[in-house]
């Protein structure tokens, strides 16, 4: 009796995720009245504007992937390892970005860092592409963080380190040699997660003028009926391939078999 | 002349004085252990000499070179710790190799040397497992490895055996100290096993409170231990208080029984000083030779197998002794009226 009562409760759950879904995956194939075309996908996808944003907030993401790495990772490692004690303050740091809606995060920047300002970072194109990384690092900091800090939970970080610096090891080669390998899938984790927020991000882009992704969906969704759907679902299948990808990594990953 | 030398070591967290004045050399190609109860401080006079641990004041000196402003990645020192560390995500041959790759040594020699560290562990064909393929002995060997590949100054071992089960632990103890041997490398062992310290080690440090309350070898240490903790803690020990008549010739009142202990005591006529006796030093009943001769009951008998561990009930106080179980004589009942005999020269003179 329980075993049907929770195999209900799943088939509906499935039902609230797939039925809307389905539905959009199969409006974005009615462009062409009467049959099922992938119209809608061909006009997406040759649009030069969408290959321009798309290409735009991918490399946005890799460096914002990049960027918080390099100051996730250290910044995590060195909490556990010598300032145990502010773990909470520092977790409550990263959740911020959680609570201060990403407008204000923006126009905060825009004050700072514009042109009359000690360091004009909106003068010029490359100046705010780098204040935008800023703020996405900043959205994806709470998942970051606790992705790599869940990740060097699993080792043991104060012996490993002091064995490493027995053997001669110095700061950048304990991070890059022994704790980044060790955490690396809970860093593609977060930078997955980095890289789906890059990618539909719509605030802080449109308000600091870069052609990214985000603003593009926003205009096509407002201004055409079956192309957003389509978007829609190759977004969807961006996603998943990120996760097919987290979990080959993981199956590749020998010594973390052991853990799995 | 002293290798490794540590001078008036002291170390506080806090309020906390945990190590205390303390001194140690050590020659070049010795074997020391740190042994002690826990919380007495010797993981911590290990991690200052490695570096962990910052001193607060006294010196660390190596061949000569005063190391205590370097870090422990400047230091010469190979570390091996109770929970082994090895780098989960590097095969056995790379975690023997690290420290040889992060000198720069060249990449022939580097896995000449892994090889040959791996052959000395006797683990020459597992190089390309990953730690989590291993046992935990074998794991803990190829931390030794590790640590010496790159050939340090002075090897440094806490608790190393203490996460294996008993076999083991016995085994790798006869290993390790052939491994050292036979590099000749100088040794600070940690242990709180005295068994471990007494058959390992060239000399034993017995530390108390931060203290290093005795150094010397296995065989001074056990049959001459000079504090009264010593004699405590190494070993079983019978300890009585006695009152000194003579100091000249050390005649001294155990409970009614005088004894002529045959040596000068350091202390005033009429003072109380402690006395101790090993085990088995004393027998039951008189035998020739054996000239302390004290009456006596049976309290306790532990039939232990090879050994009969008896506790006697006698005037001042109670005393265990060993004998060993022979088929033919079934050990004395309890409450059994019996003599026991010991040899003036077996008494130990503690100096607190
Ligand atoms: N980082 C620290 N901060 C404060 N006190 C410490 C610290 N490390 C050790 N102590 C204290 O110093 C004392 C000695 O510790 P230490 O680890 O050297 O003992 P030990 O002899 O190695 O004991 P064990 O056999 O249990 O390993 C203990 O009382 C411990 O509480
Ligand atoms: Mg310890």
């Amino acid at each position: 009796m329980t075993r049907i009562a929770a195999w209900g409760a799943i088939a509906l759950g499935m039902l609230y995720f797939l039925m809307p879904l389905v539905g959009m995956a199969e409006f974005s194939l009615k462009m062409r009245r009467g049959v099922y075309s992938l119209d809608a996908y061909a006009r997406v996808l040759g649009d030069p504007k969408f290959q321009e944003t798309f290409g735009y907030s991918v490399v946005m993401a890799i460096f914002t992937i990049l960027f918080g790495v390099l100051l996730v990772v250290p910044t995590a490692y060195w909490v556990r390892l010598k300032l145990p004690g502010a773990r909470p303050y520092i977790e409550f740091v990263t959740l911020l970005p959680l609570v201060i809606p990403a407008i204000v995060v923006v126009f905060g920047y825009i004050r700072l860092y514009n042109t009359s300002s000690w360091l004009p970072l909106t003068g010029t194109a490359m100046g705010t592409n780098i204040l935008l990384m800023f703020g996405y690092t900043t959205l994806a900091l709470p998942y970051m963080y606790r992705a790599v800090d869940t990740g060097l939970r699993t080792i043991d970080v104060a012996t490993m380190t002091e064995a490493a610096q027995s053997l001669g090891a110095g700061w950048i080669t304990i991070l890059a040699r022994i704790i980044l390998p060790n955490v690396l899938v809970a860093v593609l984790s977060g930078a997955f997660l980095t890289f789906a927020i890059v990618i539909g991000e719509f605030t802080m882009a449109a308000l600091l003028n870069r052609p990214a992704f985000g603003p593009y969906m926003q205009l096509l969704g407002a201004n055409r009926a079956y192309e957003p759907a389509a978007l829609a679902v190759i977004a969807f299948a961006i996603t998943w391939a990120c996760m097919g990808l987290i979990q080959l990594v993981t199956r590749l990953s020998k010594h973390d078999r052991a853990r799995n | 002349m002293s290798f490794l030398k540590l001078s008036h070591l002291e170390k506080s967290f806090g309020p906390n004085r945990v190590v205390k004045d303390f001194n140690l050399d050590v020659a070049k190609g010795e074997f020391v252990s740190l042994l002690g109860p826990s919380g007495c401080g010797k993981t911590t006079v290990l991690r200052m000499v490695a570096g962990f641990e910052s001193v607060t004041s006294g010196g660390i000196s190596i061949d000569g070179q005063d190391v205590v402003g370097q870090r422990p990645n400047q230091r010469n020192i190979g570390m091996v710790f109770q929970a082994y560390a090895l780098f989960p995500n590097l095969t056995v041959a790379q975690n023997v190799g690290f420290g040889l790759r992060v000198k720069g040594v060249a990449h022939d020699a580097a896995s000449a040397r892994v090889h040959e560290m791996l052959t000395l562990i006797g683990l020459p064909d597992l190089g390309n497992r990953y730690p989590f393929q291993l046992s935990g002995g074998q794991q803990q060997r190829v931390a030794l490895a590790r640590a010496l590949a790159p050939s340090p100054q002075v090897l440094l071992l806490d608790e190393p055996l203490s996460a294996l089960d008993a076999k083991i632990r016995v085994s790798l103890r006869t290993e390790i100290r052939e491994i050292q041997k036979e590099l000749g490398i100088t040794t600070i062992f940690v242990t709180h096993d005295q068994e471990e310290a007494l058959s390992m080690s060239d000399r034993i440090v017995v530390m108390h409170k931060g203290i290093a309350d005795q150094v010397g070898t296995p065989f001074d240490i056990y049959n001459r231990p000079t504090t009264r903790f010593v004699a405590g803690f190494v070993g079983t020990l019978n300890q009585f208080d006695a009152t000194l008549i003579d100091p000249t010739n050390g005649s001294v009142e155990i409970a009614g029984t005088k004894v002529a202990l045959a040596r000068t005591i350091n202390a005033r006529e009429g003072a109380k000083i402690g006395l101790a006796l090993r085990p088995e030093a004393i027998h039951l009943g008189r035998a020739a030779g054996r000239d302390v001769v004290l009456p006596g009951n049976i309290r306790d008998v532990h039939f232990m197998g090879s050994v009969i561990r008896i506790t006697v009930n006698f005037a001042g106080g109670q005393i265990s002794l060993d004998t060993f179980n022979r088929p033919s004589a079934p050990p004395p009942e309890r409450g059994a009226a019996v003599v026991l005999s010991a040899n003036a020269t077996d008494f130990i003179v503690l100096s607190d």
